[in-house]
């Protein structure tokens, strides 16, 4: 089973990512898979994604943005927000309105170009998953999350900026 | 000047050890250079034409004596004896070797410096007037406010891989000195009919290929937003920025595809949901910045003073730096000092280690040990007793540190061009050099007065030539360097882009073709109008007509 990180550990990675319908048209007619699917399919057929025994969840590329998914992050347990390449920093903003104005408390998890030299950023924009790019080595990986002890900013593991803690 | 607590030493020491890892990696090979690209960049190091560019962090322009001396340690032990300041107020070094970086950036964090985020599609180095908190016509001193901004973008983890890079400026006094009008945000510390304090916020000015005007989207923001704001106007580029084209993804572009009312409309929708946050500044916190700036140990004086008074009447050449080097200072008795770094014969704005040792004395002698590097690239003595100014002037003269040309043509503002930038596509030293000796005449010079002249040696418009009074792009031509000269640029209240003469010249016709368009305003002009003056009453069309017509 392919791994990734969550919450600071390499696990089996429990979804299947839909990237091209037509290409994983099987897993996209299993029941009893977890799929991760394409916000266009999600928002066409939740209603039939929800009645599946498999789990269903959805991402979104960099150029979506949470507010295309309505009120229904409410009902998700896990939104992937997709790096088409490590550069496009657009999913850090969706990872931070949805941790930290809209308050979500599911996995958000990283896919696509996923590197490490950009997992402590990203964990402190909320994401708590990460699907790493294939030639990453998941085991040193772990190492960045330790890159810094602080930052000035709020952040999804620090609630109030540094100018309100220090001590 | 601001101080770092535990907090603040320990991020730097965090961001050297990480820094160090992925040098490390990049040198085994198993970090790829794209992916090391943007994260060297962000430590502030280019790989330029001769070597790799360090460039360090100055924020807002502030530097102690320790800091000076330690640039000047820097300057010699890694690099080849010299720096560089730039137009954003900070300072490059062009030889260091890739391997050593991180040991540089280990000595810097000795002295609370860094070359955090001086490159790469990130928030850059916040900067302000460099008059700040001395002069006159201050309505709040902005370095608190800059010291803030330093904080929240520092390691921004939202806005490390913005469309492109992102300039901030910070103006608290009346007279822009900062270019504030052309920054990606412009902030003016302005004071509502209250009497509260609070900032009125231009968004999307910039020069680079497409120079803007930065536009206003809020007359008052009030001071404990300032930074829920920010997160909201950044959020809004991070999002909707353009990423299919480099050479239009900056926010000016944003903002003039979007128009300013709807761009206005989304940044306050973001707001919303920022607003009254926990990132809402708290009265500690400002008074907790401000406590790192308040006056220095000024002594009760009489604003005028003999001694100098006798040194301007017996020493004319004194008498000349004194008139145009030196400005006003709030406080009677005191003088701003700025050390022109453009001495005919030396790149504006290089100074040497042996320069910069002498400088940090000087700020120990006569200024409380802090020193201010300016947009134009000089260096300021901020506090300085007008009782030494004399003193002080022997000392700088026997450094060759006197040049007496502040604001003048000869105070140009220059990239440092093809000699050294890989960007580059014209020299642009050389340039500077031969205008600088073609206006070699100190009583000519004066008679010409007040007049900015900036040249950058490509688009990328590093050297300021949108805004010079006259402005010098180096092009390329069929592989042959070519300049075009633009005229009546400004960043004062009225920031205005300069408007393209005509077809550009050749290196060795450049300082002719600045003769002569001086020599327009020097038989057009009024009394009292300077160059930018006339300028504007008569329009370019005189000025072109002098500069192409044929020889007779």
């Amino acid at each position: 089973m392919p791994k990734l990180i969550k919450n600071r550990k390499i696990i089996d990675d429990q979804w299947t990512l839909v990237r091209d319908l037509m290409e994983q048209a099987e897993a996209l007619s299993s029941a009893e898979l977890n799929l991760i699917v394409p916000l266009p399919y999600w928002l066409e057929n939740r209603d039939a994604l929800q009645q599946r025994s498999g789990k269903s969840a959805v991402w979104l590329d960099s150029h979506e943005i949470p507010s295309a998914l309505g009120d229904d992050w409410n009902i998700l347990e896990l939104i992937a927000l997709n790096f088409p390449v490590f550069t496009d920093g657009r999913a850090y903003s969706s990872a931070r309105e949805l941790r930290l104005n809209l308050g979500f408390k599911g996995e958000i998890r990283a896919i696509g170009d996923v590197l490490r030299d950009q997992l402590f950023y990203m964990s402190r924009c909320g994401f708590d998953a990460f699907t790493m790019r294939a030639d990453q080595n998941l085991e040193s990986a772990l190492g960045a999350f330790e890159d810094f002890n602080d930052g000035y900013q709020v952040s999804a593991d620090k609630p109030l900026p540094l100018f309100r803690r220090r001590a | 000047m601001y101080r770092y607590d535990n907090y603040d030493h320990q991020m730097l020491t965090d961001r050297i050890a990480q820094f160090r890892n992925q040098t490390d990696r990049f040198l085994k090979g198993e970090l790829a250079a794209p992916e090391f690209l943007p994260l060297r960049l962000q430590n502030g190091l280019y790989v330029q034409r001769l070597a790799p560019m360090l460039r360090i962090a100055i924020p807002y322009g502030m530097l102690s004596s320790r800091q000076m001396r330690k640039l000047a340690y820097i300057a010699d032990y890694y690099d080849k004896g010299y720096g560089h300041f730039t137009t954003r107020q900070n300072i490059q070094f062009n030889w260091p070797a890739l391997a050593d970086v991180p040991d540089i950036l280990a000595h810097l964090a000795e002295v609370e410096m860094h070359a955090i985020q001086t490159s790469g599609n990130c928030i850059r180095n916040t900067t302000t007037d460099q008059f700040a908190g001395c002069a006159v016509n201050e309505i709040e001193d902005s370095r608190p406010y800059c010291e803030i901004i330093r904080q929240w973008s520092t390691f921004h983890p939202e806005f490390a891989y913005l469309p492109r890079k992102f300039k901030i400026a910070v103006c608290g006094t009346q007279d822009d000195q900062a270019a504030t009008q052309v920054h990606d945000i412009g902030l003016f510390i302005v004071r509502n009919d209250v009497g509260e304090i609070g900032f009125r916020v231009l968004v999307g000015g910039g020069l680079g290929r497409t120079p803007v005007v930065g536009k206003e989207i809020r007359p008052f923001l009030p001071k404990q937003h300032l930074l829920t704001y920010l997160d909201a106007i950044l959020r809004v580029y991070n999002r909707e920025g353009r990423r299919d084209n480099k050479y239009k993804a900056r926010i000016k572009i944003l903002v003039k595809e979007t128009g300013v009312d709807e761009f206005r409309a989304k940044v306050e929708k973001e707001w919303l949901d920022l607003k009254d946050g926990p990132l809402t500044l708290t009265n500690a916190e400002f008074e907790r910045c401000k406590s790192f700036f308040h006056d220095p140990a000024y002594k009760p004086m009489s604003d005028s003073n003999p001694i100098l008074d006798k040194a301007l009447s017996s020493d004319v050449l004194f008498a000349s730096w004194y008139y145009q080097n030196v400005n006003a200072h709030k406080k009677p008795g005191y003088a701003i000092v700025t050390i022109s770094l453009k001495k005919t014969g030396s790149a504006p704005g290089d100074v040497t280690t042996d320069q910069m040792n002498f400088i940090a004395d000087l700020a120990d002698h006569f200024s409380f040990g802090e020193l201010r590097v300016s947009h134009e690239q000089n260096v300021i003595l901020a506090d300085v007793e007008k009782e030494s100014l004399y003193t002080l002037w022997q000392k700088l003269k026997s450094q060759d540190l006197n040049a007496d040309n502040l604001g003048l043509l000869t105070d140009i503002i220059c990239c440092p061009g093809g000699d050294f930038c890989s960007l580059a596509n014209a020299k642009s030293i050389p340039i500077a050099e031969s205008i600088q000796r073609r206006f070699s005449d100190p009583v000519a010079l004066r008679d010409i007065g007040a007049l900015s002249l900036n040249i950058s040696g490509c688009m990328n418009a590093c050297g300021h030539h949108h805004v010079g009074n006259i402005g010098i792009l180096g092009v390329d031509k069929k592989g042959a360097e070519f300049y075009q000269i633009s005229l009546g640029g400004s960043v004062e209240d009225q920031t205005s882009l300069g408007q393209i003469v005509g077809p550009s010249f050749a290196q060795e016709e450049v300082p002719d073709v600045i003769d002569k368009i001086v020599s327009v305003y020097t038989t057009q002009r009024r009394a009292g109008e300077r160059f930018l003056d006339t300028f504007n009453r008569i329009g370019i069309e005189p000025f072109r007509e002098k500069v192409y017509a044929k020889a007779d």
